[in-house]
């Protein structure tokens, strides 16, 4: 019906040493142009991904509650919040802590992920120990290692008294190194 | 009338787009005649892929990728939306299969010597292929955005942490954020939907592009060793002397096989679903049993046994040079035999791994490791006593946490030995010396029990005994 389709035209026709380094002029300008236009795109993407990364967050005191609702001598589970959860986090801006009140006016907050993998351990109020439910790692009422692959003791959170309030202040997620 | 009008319309697409030409030699390009049943674990990855995509799609309509409300969506999609209970079962058992069939596949490639000469690029891009299933299969299960989700993500975390010099903000990128909240879910939701299909499209491209210029390689002969000198001329006679079209001869086989795996893959959706959704993903909820799916509880079950000492270098370094072994593979060995027979340990090597990973999923699965907080107090009839010395030890046996351990009368855990018959085996003082000092897996008792407590223990241990008959 139609004359065949012949492959397209490509190089192959003689061509002067003017035109050879014009063509090698254009190849490098594409190349350089074409780069340009890469990294005008590339900078804010990677920007835009990176950036979170390097904003040091502001860590705040938060209160889990009165002093008198603690026991001496017992550890409990606190609740608390993020210091600035994004409007859409929901329940994954909450966080917790093993609490434990030592005396009159010390307490300790333990992390509640294992240093092995992060877990979440469980305190069992009447072995005084944390187990953790991954891989077997124990802890003893102080936070050291009691038994498993745990390498370091249950990392503790900083935490004060205030205005009759036991409040921790937010850290960042403890990531064994 | 409409036939020929039919027959214009195709001419004319030919002529103008040239790909139907172009489609029929790639379909009908010559394969070695007997390529059989062997040879369908490669297409039959790449059938699981287009269900994954096809339903992933299907799943997106749905989803909400937000922290707040992508366990909402899940729960309606799995229990409300017309189709989305059997669409989500599809879903997980097409990533299932894929897992399975990219490891079947890369077996037979390995056993038939397929990846030496000149197919060492085609399992080169096939290791990259299976590194991207994987993590499709990991943020897959991320995106239900449950209690394990956040877990999973945490462990993964914990892992990258370990790394030098770049662990802590590895981890943190894993995290999103300094910890896991509403940018975590997001990003691995945008990893798992656009940058890794990308991946795997361009790759699979790659990889199939690969077949088509080296050809499907010839069952191996004893005895024919490959040399890059002489095997391309040796292919091409072959494949010009008794080469069939793969397009019908080879591809029926796909396409039946193919199907009869989506017919599996329904069938389970159907019947078992897609995995039960866990609790709300709050990371203060501490009650959590975080557990990794199918394809990974073998490696669960790694970093449970890894000597501890070991660990901090085989997190990192481990995965890494299993990955480096992959590559380099056909670099190191892309001449000689191919066939299995003349390769023993080509055989021993793949049996040892299968074994390898079959006995570590069965323990991740058991998890011995794991304390079982599900451990029922002592009854009376395996006490035999109701007060005094042993049932104060066998209460205290419970409380103070031996039992999430220890197995007496097939109730406890199994971290540690079963203490059914213990009293046959240690004396009451190698008791108190044991209970006293702990173990390398076994916390030191000697703070936490009074002397007349541990009196009471023992006293209760010195009673397990073998019953006579």
């Amino acid at each position: 019906m139609n004359e065949p389709n012949p492959e397209p035209a490509s190089t192959g026709c003689p061509a002067s040493s003017a035109e050879l380094s014009r063509r090698k002029f254009l190849a490098r300008l594409s190349l350089a142009v074409g780069g340009l236009g890469a990294v005008i795109v590339t900078v804010p993407v990677v920007g835009f991904l990176l950036a979170p990364f390097f904003v040091r967050r502001q860590e705040v005191w938060r209160s889990v509650g009165k002093i008198e609702s603690f026991k001496i001598g017992t550890t409990s589970a606190v609740n608390y919040e993020d210091p600035s959860p994004l409007p859409w986090a929901g329940v994954t801006a909450h966080t917790a802590a093993w609490l434990r009140r030592v005396n009159a006016d010390t307490f300790i907050a333990f992390s509640i992920n294992c240093t092995h993998l992060g877990c979440p351990v469980r305190w069992l109020p009447k072995a005084n120990l944390f187990m953790c439910p991954c891989h077997g790692g124990v802890y003893y009422e102080d936070g050291t290692v009691a038994a498993g692959p745990p390498p370091l003791p249950l990392p503790r959170y900083p935490v004060r008294v205030k205005d009759g309030e036991v409040q921790i202040q937010t850290s960042p997620f403890p990531i064994t190194k | 009338m409409l036939k020929r009008f039919l027959h214009r319309v195709w001419d004319w697409v030919d002529d103008r787009t040239g790909l139907p030409a172009m489609i029929g030699r790639m379909a009908t390009h010559l394969v070695p005649p007997d390529a059989k049943w062997w040879y369908v674990f490669g297409s039959a990855t790449l059938c699981a892929f287009m269900i994954q995509v096809v339903t992933g799609i299907a799943l997106a309509f749905s989803y909400i990728p937000s922290a707040s409300e992508a366990y909402a969506t899940l729960h309606f999609i799995s229990s409300e939306a017309p189709f989305g209970h059997f669409l989500r079962g599809l879903h997980y058992y097409g990533a299932s299969a894929m897992v399975l069939m990219v490891g079947l596949h890369m077996a037979q490639v390995f056993l038939a010597g397929s990846y030496k000469f000149p197919r060492e690029l085609n399992w080169a891009t096939g290791v990259l292929l299976l590194a991207f299933t994987l993590v499709m299969g990991f943020t897959g299960q991320l995106l239900r955005g449950d209690q394990n989700a956040v877990w999973t993500v945490v462990v993964a975390a914990e892992q990258a942490g370990r790394a030098p010099f770049i662990g802590q903000w590895l981890a943190h990128v894993i995290l999103g954020g300094d910890t896991v909240g509403g940018a975590t879910l997001t990003r691995f939701f945008a990893i798992h939907v656009f940058i890794l299909p990308g991946f795997i499209f361009a790759f699979v491209g790659l990889h199939l592009w690969l077949v088509l210029r080296h050809g499907i390689s010839e069952p191996p002969k004893p005895g024919k060793p490959v040399d890059p000198k002489t095997y391309r001329r040796e292919y091409q006679e072959l494949i010009e002397k008794s080469g069939k079209p793969f397009w019908p001869d080879a591809a029926w086989r796909d396409v039946v096989f193919c199907v009869a795996m989506i017919v599996v893959i329904a069938l389970l959706a159907m019947v078992s679903g897609a995995p039960q959704l866990g609790k709300a993903p709050d990371p203060g909820i501490i009650d959590a049993t975080p557990r990794p799916d199918w394809y990974f509880m073998w490696y669960f079950a790694v970093l449970a046994l890894l000597p501890p000492e070991t660990e901090r270098y085989l997190i990192i370094y481990g995965p890494l040079l299993v990955g480096m072994v992959l590559i380099s593979l056909p670099f190191l060995f892309n001449r000689g035999e191919r066939s299995p027979r003349q390769r023993p340990w080509a055989i021993a090597v793949v049996l040892m791994i299968v074994l390898m990973i079959t006995t570590l999923w069965v323990e991740g699965v058991k998890s011995p490791w794991s304390p079982n907080f599900k451990a029922q107090p002592l009854p009376a009839s395996v006490v035999g006593a109701t007060n005094g010395p042993v049932f104060l030890g066998a209460q205290l046996f419970d409380d103070k946490g031996c039992l999430n351990c220890h197995m007496i009368a097939d109730d406890g855990g199994r971290r540690g030995p079963d203490l059914t018959e213990v009293a046959d085996r240690l004396s009451k003082n190698q008791m108190i010396l044991r209970i006293a000092n702990g173990a390398g897996n076994m916390p030191a008792y000697a703070a936490n029990l009074t002397p007349a407590q541990m009196d009471a223990l023992v006293t209760f241990l010195q009673t397990r005994k073998r019953q006579l008959p």
